[in-house]
């Protein structure tokens, strides 16, 4: 176990720039400044980096060696999968350092969307035989795929567009206080369902942003930890995986009709829990993936914040809320209004929660859950604390 | 009231393997079919090397009827890519296919009314030939 051996020391980011506009900066620079940011938070060296943990199929470890200065590299590897793994990175880069492979191991997540934009990613898949049994559909995108689930999510528990404008507008009233926030003027209930249904019954604001950006941890041992410029933030428990019933899910759509309408967290959920030996009622805040709101929900059914079904009545009793809610959620505005970079701005809140120097800062707050994308198999949590 | 059309034709490239282009050549002969294990009679869908209950590499190609119920469906109003607005509305849906052992298709249900679209309504296939040896399979209301 990986429990409290390990610690996030380091945080580093560079602004979450709109869609395409961060250029002429490359990709590799982008990511270059958010773990120089990052090593500088730690008061670490550049030149004591000797691991990356990555997800997603990470970065090219050889370049960001030479073009960092990193003199020796001990561990490099990455999680298979898509955003699903953004936080069970940080827990691929504890298994490093429990094992005693690396020491001071980077995590990063970035994007940059020039011509291609996520939100029609996979009409630019290359024809393969997998992919021929949902190209002809016209599934162009996440969004398309996420709202057949989030339609028969709908079907079997009455969940409503009422929950999901609730998702939108709690995100949104969070990004509002949030100087680095994409979109801070504030949505009303009115607002939501003015939007243009992108994928009926999905409306623009269900739909998270495109950011350009990157952001960076550094992940150390616990006695290392110790003696570095930032308060720890321990790790407690980072899984990663996900059952054979969900697989390749939204590009699949034969999963059991019990896990259909899901975020396909459920198996890593509690394992996560077991792992860290806490319960979801332990949880402060969470940042929980939400590239859609609909599968907000459907992780605070997984992750047994509620009962399975039960998530459009959770949210639309305000639990989610920053003032008043019971667990606040995705209190940076998250990937809906604040900015997305695949995931890690959900680390990086969590981490700044539990520095307690977050825009938004929950009081007391002593433990964090953050969630990967749910996607395709391996999906992930984290669990940190302070 | 809006007639679901059919999505943009060019966003579809075949490609198979030698496990699904059976299937794919039965689609351009306009039949249906499902792989089916030979050694426990599990369907799977799309086709794949091993049998997920028995890892078994035989299969029978079990021919469908084409009847089906719509699973989950959307409906698809904006352009996303340049050239989708004259594809406009279409409405990608998951179909459970009768006599599959519960198998799910990813396709389009099209010539229906948007309003009239319900989880449960029963569906037939319908062909459209893209090119010469190349159909995709999609359903339209069927009455019974």
């Amino acid at each position: 176990m990986i429990t409290d051996k390990t610690a996030i020391v380091g945080l580093g980011a560079t602004p979450y720039y709109k869609r395409g506009t961060s250029t002429p900066q490359t990709l590799e620079e982008l990511v270059g400044k958010s773990i120089l940011a990052a090593v500088h938070d730690a008061g670490l060296k550049v030149q004591d980096i000797d691991g990356f943990a990555y997800f997603a199929g990470g970065f090219d470890t050889a370049l960001l060696a030479e073009t960092l200065g990193i003199p020796e590299i001990r561990f490099s590897a990455t999680l298979t999968g898509t955003g699903g793994g953004s936080a069970g990175a940080i827990g691929l880069a504890s298994a490093a350092i429990v094992s005693g492979q690396a020491e001071v191991v980077v995590c990063v997540g970035a994007n940059q969307q020039g011509a291609q934009r996520f939100g029609s990613i996979t009409s630019a898949y290359p024809a393969t035989p997998e992919n021929a049994f949902f190209s002809a559909a016209g599934l162009v995108g996440p969004g398309h795929m996420f709202a057949l689930l989030a339609r028969r999510h709908m079907h079997l528990y009455g969940t409503t567009r009422e929950d999901f404008a609730e998702v939108a507008m709690s995100t949104r009233a969070n990004a509002v206080t949030n100087p680095n926030a994409t979109l801070r003027q504030p949505m009303s209930r009115e607002d939501y369902f003015k939007a243009p249904m992108l994928a009926d019954p999905h409306c623009l604001y269900d739909f998270c942003l495109e950011n350009d950006g990157a952001v960076a941890v550094i992940v150390t041992s616990a006695q290392r930890a110790r003696d570095l410029r930032q308060t720890p933030v321990r790790i407690l428990a980072g899984c990663h995986g996900g059952s054979r019933d969900w697989g390749r899910s939204i590009y699949w759509m034969n999963m059991p009709d019990e896990s259909f309408a899901s975020s396909g967290h459920a198996a890593v959920a509690k394992r996560l829990f077991a792992a860290a030996g806490v319960d979801p009622k332990d949880i402060d805040v969470a940042q929980i993936y939400d590239h859609f709101t609909s599968q907000v929900i459907m992780q605070l059914e997984d992750y047994g914040f509620c009962e399975k079904g039960e998530g459009g009545p959770f949210v639309r009793s305000g639990a989610i809320r920053l003032h008043g809610g019971r667990l606040p959620v995705n209190t940076d505005g998250g990937q809906l209004s604040c900015g997305y970079v695949w995931g890690m701005t959900h680390v990086r809140e969590a981490v700044e929660q539990l520095r307690g120097v977050a825009v938004n800062q929950v009081e007391d707050a002593r433990l964090a859950l953050v969630t990967g994308g749910p996607s395709i198999i391996p999906v992930s949590g984290l669990i940190l604390a302070n | 009231m809006a007639i679901a059309k059919r999505p943009p034709p060019e966003l579809f490239k075949l490609a198979t393997n030698a496990w699904t282009k059976p299937y794919w050549d039965a689609v351009a002969r306009h039949s249906l079919v499902v792989a089916q294990c030979t050694g426990c009679g599990t369907c799977r869908m799309p086709p794949t090397p091993f049998c997920p209950t028995c890892q078994s590499q035989q299969i029978d190609w079990r021919t469908l009827s084409g009847l089906g119920e719509i699973y989950s469906y959307i409906i698809v109003e904006r352009a996303i890519l340049p050239g989708m607005t004259e594809h406009l509305p279409y409405v990608p849906a998951v179909i459970t296919l009768e006599g599959g052992g519960g198998v799910r298709l990813i396709s389009n249900v099209v010539d229906v009314e948007l309003a009239d679209l319900f989880i449960g309504m029963k569906v037939m296939v319908v062909w459209d030939d893209l090119a010469e040896g190349v159909a995709v399979p999609r359903f339209a209301p069927w009455a019974g």
